[in-house]
């Protein structure tokens, strides 16, 4: 699990600063390319606003949103980059019963179809509500953002950073933080002043900067505790708990069935009939 | 036509017609299977990426483990806790506890992806997930399950052998079905803690699990009196109504800790608002006032306890709060704002009806050719062996605690 790698400041991280995005949406083009994921029958307004395809989906691992909003009473565009956050400590990979999901050592949060079962219940932890099932197979597996695990092996950038001409930044999550951290200190009045994916989720390898608001923008109010821990609390006592009350069960028992065979043997003896009548084994052994 | 097929169907065609309903009502269930297999996940069920988990995870799993908890509870109160006199109602519990565990392993493979790869929980161990604590004690306790089983199979054939050996594993097996079943009927509340900021604080809190694991205790109780009640009523059986009042006294106390814990956690251990969904707090109340307060205040009363009727039915409204309780916590607590309301397709609620219809009718088929009613459990001495205390040297060992 994640914990086994407790340096985050070496994973490789996205830093996203949506307000030098102009909704080009060359990124989703280029996930769509790389990762090889069929076209979508869409629709527009079909969703919250103009964004295209509706939603993310087992063929669309990262999706442009659109925010309309005024400003100086013109309209205005506000666009946010929807992708697996990458967390540095994962839900997805704390829930899986067969471990298909990992966060690798270079950054990104990896899954393994040959172990997945299907039991969709990353679908269900993941707080940013990423990973998506293939509805259309009958023996469906689940699909996400690799984060590029692929290229980035062989020393090169995701295809959407490559491909984006403005917004995404990728490197260190120490030096991404950092320049995340000077962007808005040079431009007070350009950025809303928090780093979404700093603490959200316990800290994740996709940042993001904004103009607006986050909860604005649609971004969602993620606990900062990293997500394992709070199943991790209850697990924990497993072990304890199926030896107390193994153990005291067994004990219990064995106190109940010993008072209980005291009373008849007491109840035996005392009802005066001979041993040699009522129970010849019990004369056998004693002989 | 072999002369085995004939018999089937000579025995079949003798059946009461409710039962002929019932395997009509398999029969489609298992047709409904096919098409979910064939057709695929997507298209025969009304799950999607915003309810990755429907029907089948909220009643198949969620709500049927806890329904199937009468047989590790009555077990501890029997064997453990020597009320001997309960006894009787052990077998059938056995029972459906063994045919509940089957039917929550079958609709768990329905609903998995890939059920082909179920096997994989064995192999690659994450003790970070509660669902593969889960799987692990469901698979353990459905064999402890089908041992304790074996007892009355082993009897209809007369096989000895097997049976000396089973009565000599039955309190290693008691103890294990205790200690196992507390870990998965908590671990199932656990499932739902990683929802952090999905599900609604009316029930999330982290003692969610505890909550879990002694509702589960009362609703092995309640799922015990149903089954008593209706055996007596249907299949001709004695009334075991005296017996079941025993049960009755037990239900208030833990229906009073289990509200307890509910409210202190609420109270203390939540964050955020409770009451800002009224759908969600008239469910929450529901539950909270039909399926535990009522009954409670209900078996708080001698004359209630005693009368059959009052039995079933405080049974019926806990066993109702409970199915409600799972479902508000596995799906309509998860259920944010302004998302669509989903509801199960066609070939979902066959699946579920099928499942419920296949434990009455394998219930009914088993206490037809088995004798699960038929125990007689007073002639059988269930002391342990005792090797440093035997019987002759009696005395002496009594002097020396005494």
């Amino acid at each position: 699990m994640s914990s086994n790698n407790p340096d985050v400041s070496k994973h490789k991280t996205f830093l996203i600063d949506t307000t030098k995005c102009t909704g080009c949406r060359g990124c989703q083009v280029a996930c769509k390319q790389w990762n090889q994921l069929g076209a979508e029958n869409t629709k527009f307004f079909s969703g919250e606003g103009y964004q295209n395809p509706p939603a993310m989906s087992e063929y669309t691992f990262t999706r442009i949103k659109f925010k309309d909003y005024q400003k100086n009473g013109q309209n205005e565009f506000a666009f946010y980059k929807e992708m697996c956050m990458h967390c540095n400590e994962p839900a997805c990979a704390s829930v899986c019963p067969v471990g298909a999901f990992k966060k690798t050592a270079e950054g990104p949060v990896v899954y393994d179809a040959g172990r997945c079962i299907g039991c969709r219940f990353c679908m269900i932890a993941c707080p940013f509500g990423i990973p998506k099932y293939e509805w259309s197979k009958a023996f469906p597996l689940v699909k996400k953002c690799t984060g590029c695990y692929s290229r980035i092996k062989e020393g090169l950038q995701p295809a959407c950073a490559t491909t984006c001409p403005t917004a995404i930044s990728y490197g260190n999550r120490t030096e991404m933080l950092a320049e995340a951290e000077r962007r808005i200190k040079n431009r007070p009045k350009h950025y809303y002043p928090a780093i979404y994916g700093k603490e959200e989720a316990g800290g994740t390898s996709v940042i993001y900067l904004t103009h607006q608001p986050l909860d604005e923008l649609g971004f969602k109010k993620v606990t900062t505790r990293p997500l394992p821990s709070y199943t991790w609390q209850a697990l924990r006592l497993v072990p304890g708990i199926f030896l107390t009350m193994g153990g005291g069960l067994s004990l219990l028992s064995w106190f109940n069935h010993r008072k209980e065979r005291i009373k008849n043997e007491e109840a035996f003896k005392n009802s005066k009939v001979k041993p040699e009548t009522a129970a010849p084994e019990t004369k056998e052994e004693m002989q | 036509m072999t002369a085995a097929a004939r018999f089937i169907i000579n025995e079949v065609k003798g059946y009461h017609n409710f039962l002929k309903f019932m395997i009509f009502l398999v029969a489609l269930a298992v047709l409904a299977s096919a098409v979910r297999f064939i057709f695929g996940l997507g298209a025969t069920t009304n799950m999607n990426d915003t309810y990755p988990w429907g029907l089948w995870i909220s009643f198949d799993v969620v709500t049927a483990v806890p329904l199937a908890a009468g047989a590790f509870t009555l077990g501890a109160i029997v064997h453990c806790f020597h009320i001997k006199k309960l006894e009787p109602l052990i077998r059938p519990a056995i029972v459906t506890g063994f045919l509940g565990y089957s039917l929550v392993c079958i609709g768990l493979l329905l609903d998995l992806g890939q059920p082909q790869k179920g096997w994989h929980t064995l192999v690659y161990w994450n003790v970070h997930s509660p669902m593969f604590e889960v799987s692990m004690c469901v698979m353990a306790y459905t064999t402890v399950l089908f041992l304790e089983f074996l007892s009355p199979v082993c009897e209809k054939f007369g096989y000895h052998m097997p049976m000396r050996v089973l009565r000599w594993l039955e309190m290693p097996l008691v103890i294990a079905a205790a200690a196992i079943s507390t870990l998965h009927q908590s671990s199932l509340g656990t499932f739902f803690l990683i929802a952090v900021d999905k599900l609604h604080n009316l029930w999330y809190n982290p003692l969610l699990p505890l909550q879990f694991w002694m509702s589960a205790i009362f609703t092995g109780m309640s799922i015990i009196i149903l089954e008593a009640t209706m055996v007596h009523r249907y299949l001709g059986q004695p009334d075991e109504s005296e017996l079941l009042e025993v049960l009755a006294k037990i239900l208030p106390w833990v229906l009073g800790a289990y509200l307890a814990v509910k409210f202190a956690a609420m109270a203390f251990l939540s964050h955020g608002p409770l009451f800002d969904r009224p759908v969600l707090l008239m469910l929450f109340l529901v539950e909270i006032i039909v399926g535990v307060i009522i009954p409670m205040i209900m078996f708080m009363k001698e004359s209630n306890r005693e009368d059959s009727r009052m039995q079933l039915r405080g049974a019926n409204m806990i066993i109702f709060g409970v199915v409600l309780n799972r479902f508000n916590v596995s799906m309509f607590g998860m259920i944010q704002a302004d998302q669509a309301v989903y509801y199960p397709s066609i070939v979902e609620s066959l699946v579920t009806i099928g499942i419920i219809a296949g434990h009455v009718l394998f219930f009914v088929l088993l206490a037809k050719y088995f004798p699960i009613f038929e125990h007689h459990p007073e002639t059988v001495d269930y002391s342990l062996p005792d090797r440093f205390h035997p019987v002759a040297g009696h005395e002496e060992v009594k002097g020396v605690e005494a």
